[in-house]
């Protein structure tokens, strides 16, 4: 696991359009494919574990951290942010996030109606509700928009680590140890939360607690890497299953393993995002859904023999 | 007591009716408590309030302390619970789901430690399914699964452990090897038992003490020759029955219904 973290890393650092020879003395390596590699790797891991811990809470094998709503509203506020002209190198990404934290408290605020639990199908169906409300504003507003404007939204949309820098990646490395701090200190409680509400806490589980806090630590690790990254799907559904197959369910052993492999599998598709077409880039969510779901069909395969 | 309560009344949010109205029970160490009654007569509910569920009226106590004053962590090291559904949304083997048992005693960051293990072990030996610790949950039958249950909640070494319907869908020898398993843990160490169970003659057979509720309030309470007479018995699940004695304990015949 980590000799193929290092591998992706190495590969990241040298590939590119520029041939190896060239490199020595441009910069490239270090201002520009550095920290590509190092925001890739930190927005993979978080949108792995986001996924991880999202699965157990809403006992939802499909559960995905931008099926919450979280992507519809990150998109909408960044596609008010181009509509707008919004000037400065933080006004997309702030933009974003806003968006995604509206989302995230009237998606909370829903599945809190009927009393302290968050009723976990709630937060599924109020996800999906505010996402698809957002999808339309978001598409009336690109349907308005300059042509341009729309290519800007429409491949934002789709994701991408472009604007990396290590500005960017100081802020997101500052971010989110808190949320992955969270998510880790609950990972007994999201064992058992699989067993169902009930039984979960007769084996000593605060399950209002837990599912509260490890909802929105997850949401706000998902808000900060759409911000920075646009949104890549498909990480934080597949990795987490991946770990499953391989290291098994236990989430002390889960979450840390999501973190690298959705680290390194974003880096490596990243890679693979701005080198294919190179000098063109493709955006890094389609290239995360062409290697992941394969991968995935592959790994359910063995799955089911077993 | 192990576990008191004393007149408790219970309402779910939004029913219009109390799912239990002015129910008490004692239950003391090393005492084998059956609870009895038709379907919805809030017997699940009783397992509820003991474990924390908010009482309107009336109080549960665990070791002498109101049950809301021990926090979850603490209450599952003293009271386990086999609840009658759970599910289990990803793979698992045997002696993982046994360790979810061990949770409570496990401090937030620290592992394992041999002293869980073996008492995972011991679960496992006690329940006689130890053969099992390396299959799936999926590939158990429905008595290797409940057995396995039983074993993951005395992995909690609890002092009172709670059964709901745990006998559902056993066949007979089982059924029965689960009751045995109850009663020899009772009487070889200080545990308490409460179970809720629809196998009246059973309870009958294996239980010290049997409490027989009906629309949430307790018709009954005590040794089952005092409590399963056949006036209640027929009052209580609207069923005309005769009542033999096997082994010096009663035992039900349901009645066919007289052709008209």
């Amino acid at each position: 696991m980590v000799a193929l973290a290092i591998g992706a890393a190495t590969t990241a650092l040298l590939l590119g359009p520029v041939p190896l020879a060239d490199l020595r003395g441009t910069g490239i390596v270090w201002d520009l494919r550095a920290p590509r590699a190092v925001l890739g790797f930190l927005v993979g891991g978080s949108l792995a574990v986001a996924g991880a811990g999202l699965q157990a809470l809403v006992r939802n094998p499909l559960a995905d951290p931008f099926l919450l709503g979280l992507s519809g509203g990150a998109a909408l506020g960044a596609v008010v942010a181009i509509a707008f002209d919004v000037a400065g190198a933080w006004a997309l990404p702030l933009a974003a996030f806003a968006g995604a934290l509206v989302a995230l408290v009237l998606v909370y605020r829903m599945a809190l109606a009927g009393g302290g639990a968050l009723d976990p199908r709630i937060l599924l169906l109020g996800g999906v509700a505010v996402g698809a409300f957002a999808a339309a504003v978001t598409t009336a507003i690109v349907s308005l928009a300059e042509a341009t404007e729309l290519r800007n939204a429409f491949l934002w949309l789709w994701g991408g680590l472009a604007t990396a820098s290590w500005d960017t990646v100081l802020v997101v490395a500052i971010y989110v140890p808190l949320p992955l701090a969270v998510i880790a200190a609950a990972a007994r409680p999201l064992d058992l939360l699989v067993l169902g509400d009930e039984p979960a806490g007769y084996l000593g589980a605060d399950v209002e607690r837990v599912r509260r806090r490890v909802y929105v630590a997850a949401s706000l690790l998902t808000a900060a890497a759409v911000a920075v990254s646009g949104v890549i799907g498909f990480i934080g559904l597949i990795v987490p299953h991946i770990g499953r197959l391989v290291w098994g369910h236990r989430h002390r052993a889960l979450l840390p393993a999501s973190f690298v492999g959705g680290g390194t599998l974003l880096v490596l598709a990243d890679t693979v995002a701005r080198t294919i077409v190179a000098p063109r880039e493709l955006p890094v969510g389609i290239v995360t859904a062409l290697i992941g779901v394969p991968l995935f069909v592959l790994l359910l395969r063995r799955w089911t023999i077993t | 007591m192990i576990l008191r309560l004393v007149d408790v009344t219970f309402r779910y949010p939004g029913a219009r009716d109390d799912a239990l109205a002015g129910v008490s029970l004692n239950v003391a160490p090393g005492e084998f408590y059956a609870v009895l009654g038709p379907n919805g007569s809030g017997k699940t509910t009783l397992i509820r309030v003991a474990l924390g569920a908010a009482a309107r009226v009336g109080s549960a106590e665990i070791l002498g302390r109101p049950v809301g004053a021990w926090s979850r962590r603490e209450l599952a090291r003293l009271v386990a619970v086999v609840a009658q559904r759970e599910d289990n949304l990803f793979p698992q083997r045997v002696r993982e789901t046994v360790l979810l048992g061990r949770y409570p005693h496990l401090s937030l960051w620290g592992g394992a430690r041999a002293a869980d293990r073996a008492a995972v072990d011991r679960a496992l030996a006690v329940c006689d399914a130890g053969h099992l610790a390396d299959r799936w949950i999926w590939s158990l039958s429905g008595g290797e699964y409940q057995r396995v249950r039983v074993a993951r909640a005395l992995a909690q070494e609890p002092r009172l452990l709670m059964l709901d319907e745990p006998g559902v869908s056993l066949d007979v020898r089982h059924e029965m090897e689960l009751f045995e398993l109850v009663r020899g843990l009772v009487d070889r160490s200080e545990l308490a038992v409460v179970m809720v169970t629809h196998h009246t003659n059973l309870a009958a057979r294996f239980a010290d003490r049997v409490l027989l509720l009906a629309g949430g309030r307790a018709v009954a309470g005590g040794a089952p020759q005092d409590v399963l007479t056949r006036a209640t018995v027929e009052r209580v699940f609207a069923w005309p029955v005769a009542l033999q004695q096997f082994d010096g304990r009663p035992q039900i015949v349901p009645l066919r219904q007289s052709r008209s």
